[in-house]
């Protein structure tokens, strides 16, 4: 306990008693502020310079030779390409571009929770649901994503991309480097 | 007499206690604190929900900063270090001294071509990482000492026998442009390198 004895032995027995009793508790307050200034400090910096990440996983290069016979196996009717463009610009369609499914024609959105995730949610949905009554469909197929990024994209724009398809449960999703011209001219003005 | 005695004992509270507590989780936040690295290029990540935390040993930093070149590189873990050194210094035939090498273990990311690189073991961890100072390592066709030290980092990890496989993790500004970042994408890929982590900043849930 912080108590300090004082060598004090000399005086009457009053006298005594009374330096005892001054000296008996140290004022901790001060102490126990600054302890807890530091906790606080500690604490706050060991949880915000955790960095985070993000995993991401691409096909293999090599066997480029299997990838465009997957491609035309997909119905096109589960395709969703997303076109990111410069100046924070994203082009949507679900289907092909020349001939795109209803309501899945060419549009633009703006990243974030009213944009280009309301449009993911509900393809999710009813392409799962399209997936579901159709004969022949394995389960766990369900919406693919073609991401696109043209060469004026950020990198801000593609992690925000990818965090769309964690937040939306996207099954399927890769980013695809091959460009049309046709949807190149989506997202130039 | 009591009351007295009464206001003397409210004047102040037992604080031992509490001290000795605050103390406790003072020095428990201490220990496990990592230091916050200093940085030689600042680097804005974008912000993502996904919180997958990075691992503390065996991860390779590809740092990519909004410069031209900039890209810095770091390894985790001191052994590890010490023999990507001696295997580079061995393929680029840059000879390094013992202390160098042990310095080298100790410093956080670097982005010089090898041939300087001694000059910035050279230097205190101030002067080193002043923002502008390293060029960045090169990764263009003619000169990719990027490709190398990936290549010489998992080349040293098998040779130190461990069983995990390096894990890789890029580090880009938001504002970059997405040909870099493929650029770097790619140097990984070409190694058969096809998972790897971005690092990214926390947001908030009601994005």
């Amino acid at each position: 306990m912080a108590e300090l004895n004082t060598g004090d032995s000399g005086g009457g027995k009053g006298g005594k008693v009374r330096s005892k009793k001054q000296n008996s508790k140290v004022d901790l307050t001060a102490m126990v502020d600054l302890a807890f200034l530091l906790i606080t400090f500690f604490m706050l910096t060991t949880s915000l310079s955790k960095p985070q990440s993000m995993n991401l996983g691409l096909p293999d290069k090599n066997d480029k030779k299997d990838d465009p016979k997957e491609e035309i196996k997909v119905d096109q009717k589960r395709t969703m390409t997303i076109v990111l463009g410069g100046d924070n610009k994203i082009k949507w369609f679900h289907g092909l571009l020349a001939t795109p499914e209803p309501g899945g024609a060419p549009t633009e959105a703006t990243y974030g929770k009213e944009g280009i995730r309301k449009e993911i949610l509900k393809r999710v949905t009813s392409v799962a649901a399209y997936c579901a009554a159709k004969s022949g469909s394995k389960p766990g197929d369900g919406l693919i994503v073609i991401i696109k990024p043209t060469k004026k994209a950020t990198y801000r724009n593609l992690v925000d991309i990818l965090d769309e398809m964690a937040i939306c449960n996207v099954p399927t999703y890769a980013i695809v480097n091959d460009i049309t011209p046709e949807e190149l001219k989506l997202v130039t003005p | 007499m009591a009351q007295i005695k009464m206001s003397k004992k409210a004047a102040s509270i037992d604080m031992t206690a509490m001290c000795d507590v605050a103390f406790l989780l003072l020095t428990f936040f201490i220990l496990t604190a990592t230091a916050k690295v200093p940085e030689p290029v600042n680097v804005d990540t974008p912000s993502s929900t996904v919180k997958t935390k990075l691992p503390d040993i065996g991860l390779v930093t590809i740092t990519v900063g909004k410069g031209k070149d900039n890209v810095f590189f770091d390894i985790k873990g001191r052994d590890i270090r010490r023999k990507t050194l001696e295997l580079m210094s061995d393929k680029y035939k840059v000879s390094f001294t013992d202390q160098e090498k042990d310095q080298f273990a100790l410093m956080e990311s670097f982005g010089v071509p090898i041939e300087s690189l001694s000059s910035i073991i050279k230097m205190k961890s101030a002067e080193r990482n002043k923002v502008g100072l390293q060029p960045g390592v090169p990764f263009d066709s003619i000169n990719n000492q990027l490709k190398d030290w990936i290549y010489t980092a998992r080349q040293a990890n098998i040779e130190l026998g461990n069983q995990k496989d390096l894990d890789f993790a890029i580090k880009g500004d938001a504002k970059l442009e997405y040909p870099k970042i493929k650029k770097i994408m790619d140097i990984l890929q070409d190694q058969d390198i096809n998972t790897f982590d971005l690092v990214t900043g926390l947001r908030g849930k009601d994005y």
